[in-house]
């Protein structure tokens, strides 16, 4: 009588980074290990103003389910968040708000910026509104959209799931960094 | 009161007599805006006028719908000035209240002490137009930036952000 094969998963979970592989153990480089961890763990802090907050609903909702990233958790405390996403127009009386959350995140800090507002001020070319949050805080990546589908922010988050996966461990310590933050009035 | 256009004709004169008949000279002209009954009055008795259209038994405009600031610049000597919407909610008439004075002399009294209502509406005025309403309690910007200096919404100020090198006249029309 034959035996069935168990029905394999093709579910694609993450790949292991290169290293050596043996009968009971793996070995590979810490920055690799602790960017592969980052990666799949990583806590947004939703900085949601206008609609685009509401197509971020969508996306942390089971149709789109932002969890399938690891990223379900949210944190409302910039403490404890890794990437803070910026949703929304930002007006000029909010700008020193967000710079101050983005101020009290810990190292290391990513920032996504959600649609057309967020990255360039969008229709909103008037004296009331910040025209682009990157006048004021370090942007990662930038969505396109107004607002963009679901799909692109899942997107997005795959962007800075790239950064973070191959950001070197002395990034934040290098003197370009330093001048950046500078160049942006911190540290 | 059902908004036919003659009761609004009805309002509009009766109301008409009523100011003339106490203030004469300070009632400028008038006019039925749509279905508006509009006073353009003289600047210098708004808070007699405003006090009397609330606490007149037959007028009782008790309830200060709105208050906004206007900017004509080319009406040489009356450049800015005050519109004022009431209600009178008991029978429901409505009537509009306007006042103009000159850009060199841009202040008018408050009508806080008659509504304390018009306390926010006249910092938003004071943010957005710089009149400068004489007896307010804590005349201060309410919307924009603290550190902004200018009023946004004077015409000789242009309403898109000065700061952006990207936008040109060639696609913008700037």
């Amino acid at each position: 009588m034959a035996i069935e094969e168990p029905k394999r998963s093709k579910l694609d979970i993450s790949h292991s980074p290169a290293g050596i592989e043996g009968p009971g153990f793996f070995a590979t480089s810490l920055e690799k290990a602790v960017g592969l961890a980052r990666k799949n763990s990583i806590w947004p802090l939703p900085f949601a103003t206008s609609c685009c907050g509401i197509e971020f609903m969508a996306t942390m909702a089971s149709n789109y389910d932002l969890g399938r990233f690891g990223s379900e958790r949210l944190s409302f405390s910039p403490r404890q968040a890794d990437l803070l996403m910026v949703m929304g127009t930002i007006a000029k009386k909010m700008g020193p708000v967000l710079k101050q959350v983005y101020e009290q995140m810990a190292e290391p800090r990513w920032v996504l910026s959600m649609g057309a507002c967020a990255s360039s001020g969008g229709i909103f070319d008037t004296y009331s509104v910040l025209q682009g949050i990157d006048r004021i805080i370090p942007v990662d990546v930038y969505i396109p959209g107004c607002p963009p589908r679901p799909e692109q922010v899942l997107d997005g988050i795959m962007q800075i799931q790239r950064l973070v996966e191959t950001e070197s461990l002395r990034r934040r310590d290098s003197p370009e960094y330093k001048a950046m933050m500078t160049k942006y009035g911190m540290e | 009161m059902l908004a036919t256009a003659e009761n609004i004709k009805s309002l509009h004169d009766t109301v008409l007599a009523g100011l003339q008949e106490k203030f004469g000279e300070g009632i400028i002209s008038s006019e039925i805006d749509y279905d508006f009954p509009v006073f353009i009055v003289n600047h210098e008795n708004i808070s007699d006028i405003l006090r009397f259209l609330k606490e007149d038994a037959e007028m009782n405009y008790h309830f200060l719908t709105t208050l906004c600031g206007l900017h004509y610049p080319d009406n040489k000597g009356k450049e800015f000035g005050v519109m004022y919407q009431l209600h009178n909610m008991p029978e429901n008439k409505r009537i509009r209240i306007k006042t103009f004075f000159p850009e060199n002399n841009c202040e008018i009294p408050t009508a806080t002490n008659i509504w304390p209502t018009a306390n926010w509406m006249e910092r938003q005025e004071y943010d957005f137009f710089g009149i400068n309403f004489k007896g307010h309690p804590d005349l201060k910007r309410i919307l924009n930036m603290d550190d902004i200096t200018f009023f946004p919404m004077r015409k000789e100020f242009p309403l898109e952000d000065q700061t952006r090198d990207d936008k040109n006249d060639a696609m913008f029309g700037r």
